[in-house]
């Protein structure tokens, strides 16, 4: 193994870690004003809505919108079923097995 | 707390939890593993990489890089900016790790994914969910991510390309994962602010800073709206 590439995996590392672990410190061990804490209750549901919206909506490399894929398609009726089910484990299969059924009609 | 501290349960629980995680990971890990063998990474170096990094996006990316001829500097910097929107995670999952010394926080520190974070806030909700299940959870998903990527570097693209819908298993536990976060009409209301400026943001700027952009902007709107609403319920608003 070269050791540039030792020092580039280790730089990468670095940098990652450190957000991951700042907030931790910093954040875990005192009492947080109410603010603060309202904010960090609505950050699960934006960044996982954040996550979510432009990979079902957009495409391509410099990325533009396209709502005619079969992840945004696949999306409703699993959301859905999410929401009526409440289930983790159901939402994952009958998400996979719609995705691969759609994708059969998309080529 | 009553949950069980016994280590078998322990790990049992935090390996089945982590069971959509490891099989959205395997078609990625396979996949990334073959790009970075094309592009003359042995299988060592690429475990190297998935185990000190470990963030899916900011591998592909840097390995893209790699075989553009980009320098050491400037991968390293992209890996920063990818990687930041888990600052957000991570001060979202200090409330639920309070008291927990500085090394098990440090461990902690390095399992927060996208998907561990989003399994793991979900789950916090829950009386039978700690911080012990969900450091192994967190390393359940960093070995299937660090075995996919290896496997994937011995040239091994063993799932072909959508089977079984396999690469929908992530974004089918997130929507979940979005929907099990929604505990009222205001979670709502933060969810598609946040959706929608994402999207918006994802269109007008490159690379993936929109994810914070629109997190921070929704959750403040959020916050702002809520006590808007308590103030309006205070001085005798309708109900």
């Amino acid at each position: 193994m070269k050791a540039d590439y030792l020092l580039l995996v280790l730089g990468m590392g670095i940098v990652t870690y450190l957000p991951r672990w700042v907030p931790l410190i910093l954040l875990s061990r005192r009492q947080l004003p109410e603010w603060l804490k309202q904010w960090l209750d609505f950050v699960p549901v934006a960044v996982l809505s954040a996550l979510i919206l432009p990979a079902v909506v957009t495409t391509g490399d410099s990325r533009h919108l396209d709502v005619f894929q079969p992840a945004l398609l696949v999306s409703i009726p699993v959301f859905i079923f999410a929401w009526k089910t409440r289930s983790l484990a159901g939402t994952v299969i009958v998400g996979m097995a719609l995705f691969w059924i759609a994708g059969k009609f998309f080529h | 707390m009553s949950v069980s501290h016994n280590l078998r349960t322990v790990l049992k629980d935090g390996i089945t939890a982590a069971w959509p995680i490891c099989l959205g990971y395997a078609p990625i890990g396979l996949a990334f593993g073959v790009l970075a063998q094309k592009t003359g990474l042995s299988p060592g170096e690429i475990g190297l990489m998935s185990l000190l990094v470990f963030a899916g996006s900011a591998q592909f990316i840097a390995v893209s890089m790699l075989s553009g001829g980009a320098a050491a500097i400037p991968i390293i910097l992209t890996t920063f900016t990818v990687n930041l929107r888990h600052l957000l995670m991570s001060s979202s999952l200090a409330v639920h790790l309070q008291r927990l010394n500085a090394g098990w926080l440090s461990l902690y520190a390095y399992g927060i994914t996208d998907e561990s974070f989003a399994l793991n806030i979900a789950r916090f909700r829950e009386e039978t969910w700690d911080w012990r299940r969900a450091l192994v959870l967190n390393h359940t998903a960093n070995l299937a991510w660090i075995a996919s990527t290896v496997i994937g570097g011995y040239g091994g693209q063993f799932i072909p390309a959508g089977a079984f819908g396999i690469d929908y298993a992530l974004p089918a536990m997130f929507i979940c994962l979005l929907v099990l976060q929604i505990r009222g009409g205001l979670y709502v209301v933060v969810a598609v602010i946040a959706g929608f400026l994402a999207v918006v943001f994802s269109l007008l700027f490159p690379g993936n800073a929109y994810i914070v952009a629109a997190t921070v902007a929704a959750a403040t709107i959020g916050v702002f709206m809520r006590n808007w609403k308590k103030e309006v319920g205070e001085n005798g608003g309708a109900s």
